[in-house]
Formats: structure tokens, sequence, C-alpha cells
């Protein structure tokens, strides 16, 4: 039956929702959101659909919803892919983030996600750039730079980059 | 292919277990000549080793009342209330359908989820917790495989501070896929994973009884999943799967006959 198949997943996305939040409470309200969305558009699953895909899609769109929601207020952080760190910045942020929670929640949004939905929910590329509505490209940059980043802010990054 | 045409989206593809296998044995055989990249592809394995330490606890974690379609349907104002603040108002037509799914699917959903008593997740919860989560993964189900049993057993061994063993259910069908460990609690739980011909997947889950007496088999069953379970030798032991009761309970008399059969020392 669906709703065991949807229950089955929900510890998978609590854990994807918690990394992605660095809250426990926010991220089981994401969740929360997630399940009664999904719940009210299963009649939309077809039956060969890929039913994880769909309800981490369900959950990424309420999480950029309530971003953008969010945007009035001054972000945390740049949302821009692009924005690097400069050096000094890295430095301080290297002696204050030394865990990989902290550096996670560092992240620019779009990498954080990336990162969460390859690394830690072992998801295929493809989905992920299904997921995000992005194209595959964007997911490799995304996910390359967010681990470069994760080196960087833990502190374990090796001086292996040729190019500065 | 050559190996000297390497990108490094390939070496993230390498990490993340997307590539053909002879790509990976190419890969890894780069790897071996190239030092500096090595260390940055180990970096991002070890990335990812921490991401699961940090959050596979999640899984584990009993869900509370409000991730419980059933319960949170009807007796849950509050939670209502909140939805309001973070969730634009439905259309009322679309709100309907939703509240209709909810009885529907919420209805079959709590009839298994009102079992566990609030606090403590007993063994078989736990159980066919891990079961629901990992039986159904196609591409990582286990840590390590059963190619590696001296390994798996060893460490296994280790973390739970007892000897295990790994028992023959071949005369049921069923061969070793490998295991994983878990978080039990405050402590650690391991899980081993068969399959049998039509990919028909069992899982043996295992952690300390704490002070507990030995026990005969007892059943739990929730949704599809069936779990027998039992304590002995100071370990608690159950064993789920989505067959029969019937089957099931053969097969866990096999486990049970298999390590009595050579007990771990």
């Amino acid at each position: 039956m669906i709703a065991a198949q949807v229950e089955a997943q929900i510890p998978s996305l609590r854990r994807y929702a918690r990394a992605l939040t660095g809250d426990a409470t926010a991220g089981d309200d994401l969740v929360q959101d997630c399940m009664e969305r999904a719940l009210s558009r299963l009649h939309l699953l077809r039956p060969d659909s890929n039913l994880r895909a769909w309800l981490f899609t369900i959950m990424r769109n309420i999480w950029r919803n309530e971003l953008q929601r969010r945007a009035a207020r001054p972000p945390l952080h740049a949302l821009d892919d692009q924005a690097e760190p400069s050096v000094a910045g890295d430095q301080l942020d290297r002696l204050a983030l030394r865990d990989m929670q902290a550096a996670l929640l560092a992240l620019p949004d779009e990498q954080r996600e990336v990162v969460l939905l390859v690394a830690l929910e072992g998801l295929r590329y493809a989905e992920v750039a299904a997921i995000a509505g992005v194209p595959i490209g964007t997911v490799m940059s995304r996910l390359k730079r967010g681990r470069d980043r994760l080196a960087q802010l833990t502190g374990d990054s090796p001086p292996l980059r040729r190019v500065k | 292919m050559s190996a000297g045409s390497i990108d490094e989206d390939e070496l993230h593809a390498y990490v993340d277990g997307a590539l053909p296998p002879e790509r990976e044995v190419e890969i890894a055989a780069w790897l071996a000549a190239n030092p500096g990249m090595a260390a940055r592809v180990r970096q991002w394995q070890a990335q990812k080793a921490e991401m699961h330490r940090l959050f596979d606890p999640v899984l584990a974690e009993p869900l509370p009342d409000r991730l419980r379609p059933g319960v949170r349907a009807g007796i849950r104002p509050g939670a209502r209330a909140r939805r309001a603040r973070l969730v634009p108002a439905m259309p009322a037509a679309a709100a309907g359908f939703a509240l209709l799914a909810l009885g529907l699917a919420g209805g079959w959903w709590l009839h298994g989820r009102m079992a566990p008593p609030a606090g403590q997740v007993p063994m078989a919860q736990e159980a066919m917790n891990a079961h629901r989560v990992y039986a159904v993964e196609v591409r990582h189900p286990v840590e390590v495989a059963a190619a590696e049993h001296g390994h798996l057993v060893g460490w296994l061994s280790k973390r739970l501070g007892a000897p295990l063993r790994t028992p023959d259910l071949r005369s049921a069908g069923f061969d070793l896929v490998g295991g994983r460990l878990l978080p039990a609690g405050a402590g650690p739980a391991a899980q081993f994973m068969y399959q049998d011909g039509s990919g028909q997947r069992l899982t043996l889950y295992l952690r300390d009884a704490g002070p507990a007496t030995p026990t005969a088999f007892r059943f739990a069953s929730e949704g599809n999943a069936h779990a027998f379970y039992w304590t002995d030798s100071g370990l608690a032991y159950a064993l789920v799967g989505e067959i029969g009761r019937d089957r099931l309970g053969a097969i866990a008399d096999l486990v049970y006959r298999d390590l009595a059969a050579a007990p771990p020392r």
C-alpha cells in the first residue's frame, strides 16, 4: 500500500531535514509539511514514479518557499553560488568552524542541499538535478564547490589546488 | 578508456558510487599513482562518513506524534495552527482533498503506529524501523558486504562488545548480503541482511540485552513487516521480514538453532 511506502521514507526525510536546517524542530516541521502535502497529492503519483525522489522534491519546494519567505530579513550568508570567501574570512571561519555540522550550515543553501542529497541520502546525480530543478552540470558544480568549501571550513583542506 | 582522461567529475562520481565497476577499478588504480588527488578523494569520503555519523542516529529516533498522520489529523489543533504560519492557505477544495487523503491513508497508518509506548522504543520496533529503512535500499543495503565476512564479523563484534556470528540460512534459500552498525538508544546495534533468489530480504538485528533473562520467541508485526525476537546469551535478537509469519518463524528457529549449535565463545 502506498501509505506504507510513504511512511517508510519518513526516517530518511527526517535525517535530511535535520541536516539541512541544523535544528530538530525546524527539521520535523519540514517533514510534517512535506507529509501533509504528499498525502494530499498521492493521486498525482503515477505507479512507476520514483517515490523517494518525489518526496524529496516536495520537501525541497517547501524549504525553498520558506527561504524565500525569510528573504525579507537579511540573509545569514550569500545565496550566490559564485560567492567565494575572502582569505581573511576563510581563516576566521577555520577557527570557528571545526565541526561538520557548523560547516554544513555555513554552506550556501544550494550547495548544502546538493551535498546532502548526494553524500548523506545517496541520491543519483540525475535525481538530484530533477529535485533541484537544475541541469546535472549545475549539480556537479555545486557538489564540487560544496565539498571544497566543507574541506576549508573544517580546516583539513590539503593545499592541493594547482591553480590559485 | 584511458585513465589519463580522468576529470574531477569522475572523481566525485567515484566517491558517490556512480561509476560502472570497470571504470571504478581504473580510477582506483589511477589514484594509487596520484597521492595528491587520492588525499582529496579520501577527504570527500571522510566528509561523507562524518555526515552519516552525525545524522544517521536520526533514523532510529522514535517519531514524534506530529509525524504520525493518524494522530495529528484529528487531535492536534496546535499543530494545525502552526501549519497556517508555514504554508500559504490551501484552496478549500485542495484542503478538503487533503483531509480526505489523511483520513484514508492516516487511518491505516495509525493502526500500526499506536502500538509502541511513548519513551523507549522496544527492541522489535527498533529492528522493524531499521529493516524498513535499509531493506529497500538498492545501492547501499549494507556497510560491509558478505565478501569481507571476516572484517564484517570482527568489526561488529568489537563494536557490540560480544562475539557475533552470522547464521547460515542457505538451507532456507537466503544468502548473507552483509551488515551494518546502527544506533540503538545509547549503544550500538548490528544488522545483518540476507536475500533470497527473488530479492526478498530478511534482516537480523542484534544488540546488547542488558540484564534481561533469556526469553522464548515473541512475535511483533507492523504493516507488512513481521518480527520474531528473543534474547539469549546476553544479546537481544530480532529477525525481521516481509514474508509469511510461519515461514519467518521457521527461519527464526533456524537462526536460533544455528547460533546454539556453535555458541559464541
